[in-house]
């Protein structure tokens, strides 16, 4: 990926959609990824998530409030960014990302404070001081409760997130269709690339709420719970086969069909992409969590091996998740649109767009989550009744 | 003759050649205050404002633009360009395109005997063409094609534009509004001419423009006035006395670049090979 390859269009020596958006579908997978997890235990009553259902409300909001970061950070004119939604050309696949991401955010706030209602009036009254307002703030001036409005919350959460499931699989299948809506770029032109990022979502958004619950029960000397964790492990087990089926098909069809692009995108694959699809998307960050997946699924793993074990799949899951966005993103540039040569991407350390203001983006969430922790309670407590 | 100039020769008195002297004084006078005066003037007001070059396409300046009575079109005629670059020169001084970017360039293709292809763009063809020196195989076949934007009648670039600061007019020109990009650089990704880039000053999309403010003044794009051999053709399909009009309707073979992707371009080349895409 260093130099280029045949002939490259004179427009083409430089690689206009860098690292950003490259984590933009990163981010809004895993927003979409945490948010069905939540919702299986809301909508679908699987039991067995109780313990991650907050957490993973909590979690996909951290993320949302900063899905817009390597966005406004790449674009030339990030200060125009509201004409987005002020004029939005109706035309545009990219315009309703402003409607799409800030209606599923008002979704997710609402599911948030519908969850959390009974806990935040508890915590209104346990609590003085300016947090007090917070919380007063946060119960929206009603702090209290009454069993028949818990009733109704209820109710109310169950349908928001009956909503929220088709909305975050639009808000991600529509990244995908982001990509796959550019017919001048190959490796994009494909329908099945909304599904494959829908499905690669819920496999990062799942991974990342195993590894952060193993992460976080440990730092507080806790035990994480070992039904939910194999539940867990189960589902993303399960997601990741379609995932996985999904983007071997899309490879496989075109592969099979050999029309005269697919000449272009095997000279991508084989050349520029070999390690980072084959080796490493394909080869070490799908064939050993895939295995160790199935192994942990069907087996009657002990809960210390599930624990260490579900970390390290959700690490390499994680990994390569990031790895498709890359080979996707990065990779569909690199295909000249004179169908004669390669372009070349080299990844700054330091520079606007490069890895390390992504590590800070991404740190950031973390970061808004420790802060959303000490007034939202990730866990439930032994005490509370189930929601 | 003599007696002629003997009689034409006429001698003055003293007062007379005097007198003369005078006149001819007071009359270089008289023109150095003119002069004086005339050249302030020309301080004053800029020397050509408002004067345009000779009229190119018929129809356009001295009555009001009707945007729908125009339906512009360009020709690339790849047998006639020779490579020179001096399209690229003029592209390049009429906008100050900056450097490592392209509103148009020229690619040079070489055919081997075995149907090999090689194309090479260097600088886009700005300099000129060096001979290659990398391929040892004979050649049976060797051109150049000048690129362009294509000015799609259903562009990508139009249709993907978050804010709409690509747009379509009316005459057939795809244009970019500086003042509303926010560049994002998804109509880079959609061209399928990678024709667009993001300006590195400006901070939005750019391209060509088929010169879109030399045409509304009944000029010919930069580029098309400066072809040696009149490789780029500009006009008025609307018009049917344009050679625009003659070429597209006459039995030549008229192709567009990578049909199969549905944009409809309204730049055309003639003699084309199989091979440029």
């Amino acid at each position: 990926m260093t130099e280029l390859i045949g002939y490259v269009f004179p427009n083409e020596h430089h690689v206009h959609w860098s690292f950003m958006i490259v984590l933009y579908p990163y981010i809004t997978g895993l927003i979409a990824g945490a948010f069905i997890m939540s919702s299986l235990y809301h909508v679908f009553n699987v039991k067995a998530l109780r313990p991650v259902s907050k957490f993973s409300l909590v979690f996909a909001f951290a993320f949302w409030t900063c899905c817009t970061l390597p966005l406004l950070n790449h674009l030339g004119h990030p200060e125009r960014a509201l004409n987005m939604l002020i004029t939005p050309s109706p035309t545009s696949a990219m315009a309703g990302f402003g409607y799409i991401y800030g209606s599923y955010g008002i979704l997710l706030i609402m599911e948030l404070l519908l969850v959390y209602r009974k806990t935040l009036v508890e915590l209104y009254q346990r609590s003085s001081g300016a947090l007090k307002k917070v919380y007063w703030l946060l119960t929206l001036g009603v702090p209290h409760v009454t069993p028949e409005s818990e009733e109704a919350d209820k109710k109310a959460i169950k349908f928001l997130a009956a909503i929220g499931i088709p909305w975050a699989c639009f808000l991600h299948g529509y990244v995908g269709f982001i990509f796959g809506g550019v017919k001048a770029v190959h490796w994009w032109f494909t329908p099945l690339m909304p599904v494959v990022f829908l499905l690669s979502a819920c496999v990062s958004g799942i991974a990342g709420i195993i590894l952060l619950y193993i992460l976080i029960m440990k730092y507080r000397g806790e035990e994480p719970d070992a039904a939910c964790l194999k539940s867990c492990v189960k589902y993303l087990w399960g997601f990741f086969i379609l995932d996985l089926t999904m983007e071997l098909l899309d490879v496989g069809i075109h592969a099979y069909l050999r029309v005269e692009h697919w000449h272009i995108v095997e000279g991508l694959l084989n050349g520029p992409l070999h390690t980072s699809f084959w080796i490493m998307q394909l080869g070490v960050f799908s064939l050993i969590p895939f295995l160790l997946l199935a192994w942990m699924s069907l087996a009657d793993v002990k809960p210390r091996l599930l624990q260490l074990s579900a970390a390290v799949v959700s690490v390499m899951i994680l990994i390569q998740v990031i790895l498709m966005r890359w080979n996707v993103v990065i990779g569909g540039q690199l295909i000249s649109k004179s169908g004669r040569g390669y372009s070349a991407f080299h990844l700054e350390f330091l520079g606007k767009e490069g890895l390390l203001a992504g590590m800070i983006i991404m740190a950031l969430p973390l970061v808004i989550l420790y802060f959303l922790s000490k007034i939202l309670p990730l866990w439930h407590s032994s005490s509370e009744a189930e929601a | 003759m003599s007696s002629n100039s003997a009689a034409s020769r006429k001698v003055l008195t003293k007062d007379e050649a005097r007198a003369l002297i005078d006149r001819d004084r007071r009359s270089f006078i008289k023109k150095v205050i003119g002069g004086v005066f005339a050249g302030s003037l020309l301080m004053v007001l800029e020397a050509g404002s408002g004067e345009l070059p000779p009229a190119q396409l018929p129809g356009v300046r001295g009555r009001e633009y009707g945007f729908a009575d125009h339906r512009f079109a360009f020709v690339v005629d790849i047998n006639r360009c020779i490579g020179c670059g001096s399209c690229c020169v003029a592209d390049k001084r009429e906008y100050n395109v900056p450097d490592h970017a392209y509103r148009t360039w020229i690619e040079r293709y070489l055919i081997a005997e075995d149907g090999e292809v090689f194309v090479d763009s260097p600088d886009g063809g700005l300099h000129g063409f060096k001979p290659r020196t990398d391929i040892d195989k004979p050649i049976r076949d060797g051109f150049f094609v000048p690129k362009l934007c294509n000015m799609c009648k259903d562009a990508p670039c139009v249709q993907v534009c978050p804010v709409g600061a690509t747009f379509k007019t009316p005459d057939g020109f795809v244009l970019i509004d500086y003042e509303r990009c926010v560049g994002c650089a998804y109509c880079v990704q959609a061209c399928p001419y990678a024709v667009r880039y993001i300006h590195p000053v400006l901070h939005t999309a750019d391209k060509c423009t088929w010169c879109y403010h030399r045409v509304r003044r009944g000029l010919l794009p930069a580029c098309v006035n400066a072809c040696p051999t009149k490789a780029r053709k500009f006009g008025d399909l609307n018009d049917p006395d344009s050679e625009i009009s003659k070429i597209l309707r006459s039995p030549e073979i008229i192709t567009v670049l990578k049909k199969e992707m549905g944009t409809a371009p309204n730049l055309y080349y003639l003699g084309a090979r199989q091979e440029v895409m």
